[in-house]
C-alpha cells in the first residue's frame, strides 16, 4: 500500500482506529454520538459502518458509565477505546479513572490489567465557549496508573494511538482539537518509538523549548522567529507526558543551559511545573538560567474574545527566552 | 421456582401505599393533552382563558422569532454558534409562564427563549454565545441561573436551591430543565433522589426533543417513559404533549402548586421535537430522515394556538399584526445589541476568580497588561 499519504490529524486518528479493530478482534470503539454520526469532530467517521454495532456504538449519555462499562469489558478481554466528547465533559467519569481505570491493576497485584484508552480531544484554541477549552492533562498525569499521551503530530497521532491500542495499561489519550483538520503527510508504514519517548523536532545551540500537544507549533514557530533575530532556539516535543522522557529533554538541556517549557494549562501545579522541576534537579550545574514556564494563566478559560490573551504565543515565548540571563545582560 | 404470594402481597402494599395508582402511572406514559394537533379542544376538557392564552401566544411568536433571529446572527458570524429550540417553543414559554415572581430557573444552552420569556433581555442572555463573557446576566436579580453546559449538572443546583429556601422558610419553587439525553447522565439520577428524599420544592421538566445531538431517545431509554422514571424515586411522573401550550401550563401549573403547598416535586416530560440540527455546528441529514421532521412540522406548537384562538374568535388580523410587529421590534433590537461592537476588557480574566485577587494572579495581571501596553505603544 502507498504508505504515505496527506492527512488531517481527525483523518490520522480515524486510521489508526480503523486499522487496529480491523488487526485486533478485542477492539471495540464506543462513547457519545460516534457511531452514525461519526464523532462531533468526525474521528469515527464510517467505521460504524463498516464495523457493524458490535464494534463500533453509541451509549446512553453518560460518561461515568462509558469509563466504567469500559473497565468491565477490559477485565473481560476487550480492548476498549472510548470517547470522551470534549476535556471537560470527561468530569463526570473522573471517579472511574482515577478510583478504577488508574488502580485497578495495583490493587490486584498485577492480575488484572486494563488495556483501555480513553480520547479526549482537548485545549483551545478553536473559539469554543465554556467547558469545551481545557487542559487537563495535570489531572491524569497526577494520577499515578495512567499513561498520559499527547500527539502534536498526524504522523504521532496514528503511531501513538496504534500503540496506546495495543498495549497493556490505561491511556488517556489527549488529541489537540485545534489541530484536528490541519494536513500533514503522514506514513502508516513507519512504525513510531514506543509510547515514553520524546523527540528533537529541532536542535538548537541556545536554549530548548520544551512542549507538547498544542503547543509545540507554538513552540516551533517562536524558534523560527528567533533564529531571524539570531538566537537559536531548539524544540522538543515530548509526545508523552507519563511515562516522561529525562533522558532527551536532560541531554539537550544540558547542551544548551537554558530551557523554556511551554505548555497551554494554567501553570500553578501543572504538568509544566513538573518538567521545570525535574530538568532543574537533573541539570542543575549546566544551567546558566533558572527554567522558565510559558503557560496560561491561572484562571478559567476565558471566554472566545478572550482566549488568544490567554494561549502562550510566540510573543510571550520569545520574552521569556529573553530573561534567560544571556552573557550580553550579565556585562 | 416457587412464588410467594405473600411477598407479592406485601410488594402490592409498598405500592399502594406511596400512593401510586392505575390513573397516575397511565399519567406518566401518556401524554396529557388539551389542544389536539388541529387546534380543537379535546373532548372533554375544559377551555383555558382566552385571554391568557392570547398573552400565551404572543409569547410564542416572540419565542419563535428569537430563534428565527439567532440562527440569522450566526449565519452572519455575530455568534459563535446556537442550539435552536425551534419547535419547542411551547416548552419554553409555559415553564417560565408557571412561576412566580421569586420562583428560581435552571435553564441549559437550549433555553435562551425561555430565559427571555422569564424577562431577561435576550442580549444580555446572548453575551455567552457571542463569546464575551460566560454568564451575561445577573442570576441573583433574575433568579435564573447560568445557563448550564454540562448535561445534568444544575439539577443539582435547583434541588439545592429548593431545600434552602425551604430551611430558610422562603415560598420558593425551583424550575429544572433538562433535555431526554442529560437524563442518562448519574447527576439526573441523583437530583431526583435528592428532591424526593427531602420534598424539595422543584419542578424538573425534562424536554424530550428526542435526540441528544445524533443520538435517539431508543438509545437512552427503554423505560415506559421518561416520566415513569419518577416512580422509582417515589414522585409524581407526568407526561405531557410539549406542543400544546395549555396542556403544558396545566401539567406545569400543577406541578409547581404541588412543590408550593410543601408536597415536593414532579417530573414533568415533555413530548416534543427538535426541527433544528443539534447547532448550527451540526448536521442533522447525516442522522435523521427529513421525512420525521415532516411528520413533526404540523404538530407545531404557535399552529395550534393560532388555530384554536382564531376559531373561537380572540385572535383576529389586526391583533395578529400587532404581535408580530411587537416581535419585530424586539428582533431589530437583538439585532442591534448583539451587533453593537462591544469592547471585552482582558484584564476581567482575573477579576472575577476569587472574591479578592490572589497576589500570584495580581502578578500575572500586570504582566498582561505590560504586554498590553507595549502592545499599544
Ligand atoms: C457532561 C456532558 N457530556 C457531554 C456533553 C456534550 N453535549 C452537549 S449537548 C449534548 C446532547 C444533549 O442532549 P439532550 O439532553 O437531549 O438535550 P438537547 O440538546 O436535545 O436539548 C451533548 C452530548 C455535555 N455538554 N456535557
Ligand atoms: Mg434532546
Amino acid at each position: 500500500m502507498g504508505a504515505v499519504t496527506k492527512m488531517t490529524m481527525a483523518q490520522a486518528i480515524n486510521a489508526a482506529l480503523r486499522d487496529a479493530i480491523t488487526e485486533d478482534d478485542s477492539v471495540v470503539v464506543f462513547g457519545e454520538d460516534v457511531a452514525q454520526l461519526g464523532g462531533v469532530f468526525r474521528v469515527t467517521d464510517g467505521l460504524h459502518a463498516e464495523f457493524g454495532e458490535n464494534r463500533v456504538f453509541d451509549t446512553p449519555l453518560a460518561e461515568s458509565g462509558i469509563v466504567g462499562m469500559a473497565v468491565g469489558m477490559a477485565m473481560n478481554g476487550m480492548r476498549p477505546v472510548v470517547e470522551m466528547q470534549f476535556d471537560a465533559f470527561a468530569y463526570p467519569a473522573f471517579e472511574q479513572i482515577v478510583s478504577h481505570v488508574a488502580k485497578l491493576g495495583n490493587r490486584t497485584r498485577g492480575k488484572v490489567r486494563l488495556p483501555i484508552v480513553i480520547r479526549v480531544p482537548y485545549a483551545g484554541g478553536i473559539g469554543g465557549v465554556e467547558h469545551h477549552c481545557d487542559s487537563s492533562e495535570a489531572y491524569y498525569a497526577h494520577t499515578p496508573g495512567l499513561t498520559v499521551v499527547a500527539p502534536a503530530t498526524n504522523a504521532d497521532a496514528y503511531g501513538l494511538l496504534r500503540a496506546a491500542i495495543a498495549g497493556s495499561d490505561p491511556v488517556i489519550f489527549l488529541e489537540p482539537k485545534k489541530h484536528y483538520f490541519s494536513k500533514e503527510e503522514v506514513d502508516v508504514s513507519v512504525s513510531v518509538p514506543p509510547i515514553g519517548r520524546a523527540v528533537v523536532r529541532r536542535p538548537g545551540k541556545d536554549a530548548t523549548l520544551i512542549a507538547y500537544g498544542p503547543s509545540v507549533p507554538v513552540a516551533l514557530a517562536a524558534a523560527e522567529q528567533a533564529a531571524t533575530e539570531g538566537r537559536d532556539l531548539g524544540v522538543i516535543d515530548l509526545r508523552s507526558i507519563v511515562p516522561f522522557d529525562d533522558e532527551t529533554v536532560c541531554a539537550e538541556v544540558r547542551r544548551t543551559g537554558r530551557a523554556v517549557v511551554v505548555a497551554e494549562a494554567p501553570g500553578f501545579a501543572s504538568v509544566a511545573s513538573e518538567i521545570a522541576a525535574r530538568v532543574g534537579e537533573r541539570c542543575f550545574h549546566h544551567l546558566e538560567a533558572p527554567v522558565r514556564r510559558v503557560t496560561g494563566f491561572d484562571v478559567p478559560y476565558p471566554p472566545p474574545k478572550l482566549e488568544h490573551h490567554f494561549l502562550p504565543g510566540v510573543d510571550r515565548i520569545l520574552d521569556t527566552v529573553d530573561t534567560l540571563q544571556w552573557e550580553e545582560d550579565v556585562a | 421456582m416457587a412464588i410467594n404470594l405473600g411477598n407479592i402481597r406485601d410488594e402490592c402494599k409498598a405500592i399502594w401505599r406511596c400512593g401510586l395508582n392505575a390513573g397516575q402511572l397511565k399519567a406518566a406514559i401518556t401524554a396529557a393533552r388539551l389542544l389536539d394537533e388541529t387546534g380543537r379542544l379535546v373532548r372533554g376538557a375544559s377551555a383555558p382563558d382566552a385571554e391568557a392564552l392570547v398573552d400565551g401566544y404572543r409569547k410564542l411568536v416572540f419565542a419563535r422569532r428569537l430563534n428565527e433571529q439567532c440562527g440569522a446572527l450566526v449565519r452572519q458570524g455575530r455568534l459563535a454558534v446556537y442550539p435552536s429550540s425551534r419547535g419547542q417553543e411551547a416548552c419554553q414559554v409555559a415553564c417560565t409562564s408557571v412561576l412566580a415572581d421569586g420562583d428560581w430557573l435552571f435553564p441549559t444552552y437550549r433555553d435562551t427563549a425561555a430565559i427571555a420569556a422569564r424577562g431577561v433581555d435576550p442580549v444580555e442572555v446572548l453575551t455567552l454565545l457571542r463569546g464575551d463573557w460566560h454568564c451575561g446576566y445577573d442570576p441573583n436579580e433574575h433568579k435564573v441561573a447560568p445557563q448550564a453546559t454540562p448535561l445534568a449538572t444544575q439539577l443539582l443546583h435547583a434541588v439545592g436551591v429548593g431545600h434552602a429556601a425551604r430551611l430558610k422558610g422562603e415560598n420558593t419553587v425551583v424550575m429544572a430543565l433538562c433535555g431526554d439525553g442529560a437524563t442518562s447522565e448519574g447527576d439526573f439520577h441523583e437530583a431526583c433522589n435528592f428532591a424526593a428524599v427531602f420534598r424539595a420544592p422543584v419542578v424538573f421538566f425534562v424536554q424530550n426533543n428526542k435526540y441528544a445531538i445524533s443520538v435517539p431517545l431508543a438509545r437512552q431509554s427503554v423505560a415506559p417513559s421518561l416520566a415513569a422514571k419518577a416512580i422509582g424515586y417515589g414522585m409524581p411522573g407526568v407526561r405531557v404533549d410539549g406542543n400544546d401550550l395549555p396542556a403544558l401550563e396545566k401539567v406545569l401549573g400543577e406541578a409547581v402548586a404541588r412543590a408550593r403547598a410543601g408536597d415536593g416535586p414532579t417530573l414533568v416530560e415533555a413530548d416534543t421535537y427538535r426541527i433544528e440540527s443539534h447547532t448550527n455546528a451540526d448536521d442533522a441529514t447525516r442522522y435523521r430522515a427529513d421525512d420525521e421532521v415532516t411528520e413533526w412540522l404540523p404538530r407545531d406548537p404557535l399552529l395550534r394556538v393560532r388555530t384554536y384562538l382564531t376559531a373561537i374568535g380572540v385572535l383576529d388580523d389586526d391583533r395578529e399584526q400587532d404581535i408580530a410587529a411587537a416581535a419585530e421590534e424586539m428582533a431589530a433590537a437583538v439585532r442591534a445589541g448583539v451587533g453593537a461592537e462591544t469592547v471585552v476588557d482582558p484584564e476581567e480574566v482575573f477579576a472575577h476568580v476569587y472574591s479578592t485577587l490572589t497576589p500570584q494572579l495580581a502578578e500575572q495581571r500586570a504582566a498582561l497588561r505590560a504586554e498590553l501596553e507595549l502592545e499599544e505603544a
